[in-house]
């Protein structure tokens, strides 16, 4: 099960990446996708959304489940992936990289400690 | 945790890493590669799936047809020695006990297939209501059942048996076919909306019929499947699922299965008088499609409103994997059930516009 070291990872099996900028990216991991099963519908915020940590911005909805998305950190959005509106399946094939699902800017750092690092994530899903 | 049973075809589940849940009391597999790869390898190939949590009991005696008669809420009259007969059985109030399958011996020798949850209450059901001269047997933990589904399923089947499965028409079965050495019944039924066979055989040879398939219908594109393309599939073919578009409070008429209803067949059955009303004084709610116009996924249990008033709920719902279009069967007052009538669903807290639309949703062509 893939869970790269580069990222940080919430215990509802979303993944954090801080990029340059100071904004992150976030989106549903490996283990997430592969407990769904196809993925077939995904649901995200308005930009300029004002999410705190533990907030629903959204969901991922599998043939037989609806999942929801739960905001890992404090943040607005400042950009959101449409292009899963219509390529959902990017989720199963691609968690980390083209199925990133939103972007937030003025994020509260504070909020990083409360993140598991791979080890841990990893651990967690045993 | 309830105590769960398991199926001929537990070691092979263990050994693919197959996820297994709680089905009707029964540990299956949701699904073995993924459900819409099995969906789609259904409709195009062909499909195996074991249902061996299905029940199954021996109506044998004096007077069996007479007693089903009184029992179900088809024409049991009409199915003859080799026939299998869909049906449904009522309360006296018009709900449903179950949908099942009544396979035809000869008139005082029956074999019915009900859904595993239902499997002790139907028996208990049929057991409170049968003459001396029946004798009512629980064969289900003996008796396994393989669904092999899809256009190119007898094809696949056809190469573990010397039998001329083609002769097996439509909803007809034949006795004592060797699938691979194995004294079965095969049946011409299926639960996808394709043409296909289930496969009755004794419990402890499923699994080495099973394996002949997967290795002779590879070749055909057959592959095995789970409880979620089942489901799909089903749905997309409009076949009521027992639990959802059926239950103990609605009735086969307002599911849609009114052609397995039939109240002018000279014997009574429980239920028919329920049943009449229900029909003659036109039905107050039932089942219809839904296709949702807003990007949203209708799911079991969605209210269903027309502006401020509930009007039903959404009995199964998921995004077609043939047609590509989120869609839902719903029961609704028939008030709002004209095709092309918008109505709003509730999903999760925001309401979304969907139009009702014809049924099934998938018919092979």
């Amino acid at each position: 099960m893939s869970v790269p070291t580069d990222l940080l990872y919430s215990k509802d099996h979303e993944w954090v990446k801080k990029e340059a900028d100071g904004k992150v990216r976030i989106g549903i991991t490996e283990f997430a996708q592969k407990e769904l099963g196809d993925i077939v519908f995904v649901e995200l915020p308005e930009v300029g959304a004002e999410l705190n940590a533990g907030d629903s911005f959204g969901s991922v909805e599998s043939v037989k489940t609806v999942s929801e998305l739960y905001a890992p950190v404090n943040g607005v959005v400042s950009e959101i992936n449409d292009e899963l509106e219509d390529s959902p399946e990017f989720v199963n094939e691609s968690p980390y990289e083209k199925a990133w699902m939103i972007e937030l800017e003025s994020v509260d750092e504070s909020a990083f400690g409360q993140l598991l690092d791979a080890a841990a994530y990893e651990k967690l899903i045993g | 945790m309830p105590d769960l049973k398991i199926t001929p075809l537990y070691n092979y589940y263990k050994s693919q890493n197959a996820k297994l849940i709680d089905f009707g009391g029964y540990l299956l597999p949701v699904q073995m590669t993924g459900i819409k790869n099995e969906h789609h390898a259904v409709r195009t190939a062909a499909g195996i799936f074991d249902v061996s949590h299905m029940g199954e009991f021996g109506v044998e005696g004096e007077g069996a047809q007479q007693f089903l008669q009184e029992m179900v809420t088809n024409d049991v009259a009409k199915a003859h020695p080799g026939d299998a007969l869909y049906t449904a059985m009522c309360y006296e109030d018009g709900g449903t006990v179950d949908d099942l399958l009544i396979y035809c011996f000869d008139t005082n020798h029956y074999q019915l297939v009900v859904n595993a949850a239902n499997i002790d209450k139907d028996f208990n059901w049929l057991s409170e209501h049968a003459p001396q001269s029946i004798n009512l047997t629980n064969r289900s933990e003996q008796i396994a059942l393989l669904a092999v589904q899809g256009p190119h399923a007898l094809n696949s089947v056809q190469k573990i048996t010397d039998y001329d499965l083609t002769s097996i028409e439509h909803f007809k079965f034949a006795k004592h076919v060797s699938l691979n050495g194995v004294d079965s019944l095969v049946s011409r039924t299926g639960y996808t909306g394709e043409d296909g066979l289930e496969l009755y055989c004794p419990w402890d040879q499923a699994c080495s019929i099973w394996n002949a398939l997967l290795e002779k219908g590879a070749s055909d594109g057959l592959i095995p499947c789970g409880l979620g393309a089942r489901d799909t599939l089903r749905f997309e073919a409009r076949l009521p699922l027992y639990g959802q578009e059926l239950s103990s409070t609605i009735s086969p008429l307002e599911a849609g299965i009114g052609f397995a209803v039939k109240t002018n067949k000279p014997i009574d059955f429980i239920g028919k008088q329920a049943l009449i009303t229900q029909k003659t004084g036109g039905l107050k709610r039932k089942i219809v499609g839904l296709e949702m116009i807003d990007r949203a996924i209708p799911r079991s249990h969605y209210k269903v409103y027309a502006g401020d008033k509930e009007i039903g709920e959404v009995t199964t719902g998921t995004q077609a994997p043939t047609i590509g279009k989120n869609l839902g069967l719903a029961l609704l007052n028939s008030e709002w059930t004209k095709l092309g009538t918008e109505v709003d669903v509730d999903v999760r807290g925001k309401r979304k516009k969907a139009k009702i639309v014809k049924t099934p949703f998938y018919k092979r062509s």
